[in-house]
Formats: structure tokens, sequence, C-alpha cells
């Protein structure tokens, strides 16, 4: 029965591939890649890899999708023709394909408990982590803590990242206070998407409730800061797609999102200087609390909270940037 | 599990399977956009809602059926949200529907 719904994932992943490859349609083609997240996400799944599944679904089937559109309607939806020949690259692709397959020869047998990558750390975070750590959920001891280091680095990419989007693509400074009551006045008398403005404000309290969800619980079940970061910056998101950019870079400053994105990085690295301050590593949370472990469940989830914020706030940086660029003449329509 | 609620459990799935289904063929067969979209929606509401009366009626009364009706009122709040934003949206860029008189 796995074998089958395994079979069938794959199937579809290459099917979306190939649909991929030969649309021309821009659009088309970013919501296949949605679809092609959601697929992979539905294979990890079925690896029992509920965390790396629920990043996927929220990262690639939901903030890319957006940014790749607000990308669109700056670039244009249909794909220009190549007048170049496409001899040369098929042939360096087959060679480069057939190199890979050749090399997957040499990897050890699929499945085998005995390979190395089972056996290298693997072992002793499955062993020691319930008495080291003590959280539930391993995969989050292992990125918090074991591998605190690693994901530290991941975070200042996200924020680095932000830096380049904002030095390319500038951010429209929100209206000034002294337009806002008559724009009010103007939005009340035309809404102009009241199905979606009431949806979205329902949903709002929702989404963000269950960010916080994620990102608190993330020690017990599947999340963690940065799913619960992309999903708090998705309730945003709805919030400028139905109320427009103006209301959203009122309710959120995009001064305050660079400070929350910094100071993410911030509580992130600041724990691991405290840890230092303490007489441990940099970013050895026992010595956080007298109690090791609870020094653990302290260090996790105050590096947790950083990556959150950093991750929502980058995200909606981000995308009011694309936003900006793909509606110019919002600030004097509206 | 009770014969009579394993029946109206099995109804309700194969109602949802129907609709499903029904939704599929519309979406393939119907002439223009806004009929297609008619169709994916039929899908979107009441062929889940279907499937999720026949798996309460699986589960029984506990936390799980609790769970499964959120889901079926997240999916009401935002399925017909996403379909009406999808007319809204084809509507603006001045797709016309076909009506009687239009060939």
């Amino acid at each position: 029965m796995e074998l089958l719904v395994n079979i069938s994932l794959l199937f579809m992943l290459s099917l979306t591939v190939i649909a991929v490859v030969r649309l021309k349609s821009l659009f088309a083609i970013v919501m296949l890649f949605g679809i092609y997240s959601l697929l992979s996400a539905m294979i990890f799944i079925a690896l029992d890899a509920v965390d790396v599944a629920f990043t996927e679904a929220a990262v690639g089937a939901g903030i890319s999708t957006v940014l790749m559109l607000a990308t669109l309607v700056t670039t244009g939806r249909w794909e220009k023709k190549s007048s170049r020949s496409s001899f040369l690259p098929l042939l360096i692709v087959s060679i480069t394909g057939a190199a890979l397959v050749w090399g997957t020869l040499d990897m050890p047998e699929y499945g085998n408990p005995d390979n190395p990558a089972h056996h290298h750390v693997a072992d002793r975070y499955i062993e020691q982590s319930p008495e080291e750590i003590g959280i539930p959920n391993m995969v989050t001891s292992v990125l918090a803590s074991y591998r605190g280091f690693d994901t530290l680095g991941e975070v200042i990419v996200v924020f680095t990242a932000l830096i380049g989007v904002l030095s390319l693509l500038q951010v429209r400074t929100p209206p000034s206070v002294a337009e806002t009551p008559l724009r009010n006045e103007n939005r009340k008398l035309s809404r102009p998407y009241p199905v979606l403005q009431v949806v979205a404000l329902v949903m709002m309290p929702f989404i963000i409730l269950f960010a916080l969800y994620v990102q608190f619980h993330g020690d017990f079940g599947p999340g963690g800061g940065f799913q619960a970061g992309v999903i708090f910056a998705v309730a945003f998101i709805l919030y400028t797609l139905t109320y427009g950019l103006d209301d959203a870079l009122a309710l959120t400053p995009v001064s305050v999102l660079k400070a929350l994105a910094a100071g993410g990085v911030l509580i992130y690295g600041g724990t691991g200087v405290v840890s230092m301050l303490l007489g441990g590593n940099f970013l050895d949370y026992n010595v956080l609390s007298s109690n090791p472990v609870s020094g653990q469940h302290i260090g996790i989830i105050v590096i947790e909270l950083g990556v959150g914020i950093t991750v929502a706030s980058v995200l909606i940086c981000a995308f009011y940037a694309f936003m900006t660029r793909a509606l110019p003449d919002q600030g004097q329509k509206g | 599990m009770d014969v009579v609620t394993d029946l109206i459990s099995w109804i309700f799935l194969g109602l949802g399977i129907f609709l499903g289904l029904t939704g599929a063929f519309g979406l393939l067969r119907f002439p223009d956009f806004y009929t297609r979209v008619h169709a994916a929606s039929i899908s979107d509401t009441l062929c889940t809602a279907c499937f999720i009366f026949g798996l309460a009626f699986q589960s029984g009364f506990n936390l799980v059926t609790a769970k499964l009706f959120i889901i079926l009122i997240l999916l009401w709040l935002t399925g017909p949200a996403a379909s009406h934003a999808l007319v809204r949206a084809a509507h603006t860029a001045g797709l016309k529907p076909i009506t009687e008189n239009s060939d």
C-alpha cells in the first residue's frame, strides 16, 4: 500500500515537472510549482519526515508561490521564445544526468539499516536526546540544540536575503498620518472586495493563533520557528492582498519589520553569548538554568522565538518589496 | 461499529465520491471559465462536506470528529472565498461569460 502511494506520488511529481518544462505560460508554471511542493510535502509525510513536510508545504506551496506571482506582475506572463538551438544544452544535461545516475550506483543500498547515514551521529541523538534535552520532538532538539550553529547560520542566511531584497527593491514608505482619515472615509464608501475582506478578517486571528501554536508547540510536535514564522507572514500577506498595500504598511511599518528581523537574529546570537558569559560554550544551553535539561528547554524556546521573529518579518518585508514593484500606482488611486 | 452508522457513513462517502467525480467532469467538460469554476466549487464545498460527515460517522463522538468539523468550517470559509476571488479576478480582467445571445 505504501509502495503504491509512493509510486503514484512520484509519478504525479514527474508529470508536474514535464508540464512545467513544456508550458509557456509562466502563471501556470508558478501554480504547477506550488503543486510540485505540495506533492513533495506528501512524499515527506510518507517518509515520516513531518517537520520537513510542514516546511515544504508552508514555504514551497505557500510563500514562494505568492512571491513568484508578485514577481510575475512586474515581469509579464509569457515565456520568451528562445532562438538558440537546444542541441548543446540537451547534450550537456544528458551527460550530467547520466553521470549523476552513475554516481548513485556507489551509494549505499537504499533502506539498509547499516548505512553510514544511520550510524554517524543519529544513534547518539536518538539514544541520548531524551536524557540530554528531554523534549519529545527529536527533530527540534537536533535542529535547535545539537545543530544550533547550523540553524544560526540559516537564520543569518534568511536575514541576508532580506538585506539583498531591500537593497535591490525599495519598499514604499507608509502613507503619512495626515491623509489617513480621508482615506478611511473613502474606503467606507467603496469597499473594493467585501467578501474577501470579511473572510480574511475572520481567518487572520486563527492563522496567527495557529502560528503561535506551531511556534511554541515545536518542542512536542512537528513545527518550530521556521514554520511558525512562515504562517505568521501568511496572515499579513493575506491582509495585504485583500486590504491593499497602504493599509498593510500602516499596520506593520517597514522600519518595525527591519528592526524585528535584526532582533530575531540578535535574540539567537544573544542566547549564545549569554551561555558563554555563564561559563559554557557558545549556544550551550545547559548553563542557562541550574538543571541542564531545563536549561536546554529555555534555550530552545528562546532561539526558536528568535527564528520565528526573523523569518516572519523577513518574509513580510520581502513581500512588501515585491508588491511595491507590482503596484506602483496604488497609492495615487486609493 | 454499528451497522446502521456504518451504512450512513458509506452513503455519505459514496455521495462524496460521486460529487467529486461530478466536479472533475464538469471542470473538464463545461464550456467556459465561469461554469468550470461552478463545477470545481462543488467539489470544494459539498463533496468535502460529504466526506467529512462520512468520516465523522466512522469515528463516532470523540476529538477526531470535533477536529473534522473544524476542518469543515475552515473549508467552507476558504473554498467559496477562493472561488469568489477567482471569478471576480476573471470578471475584472474582462472575461465575458457565455450567455444565450452571445453567439
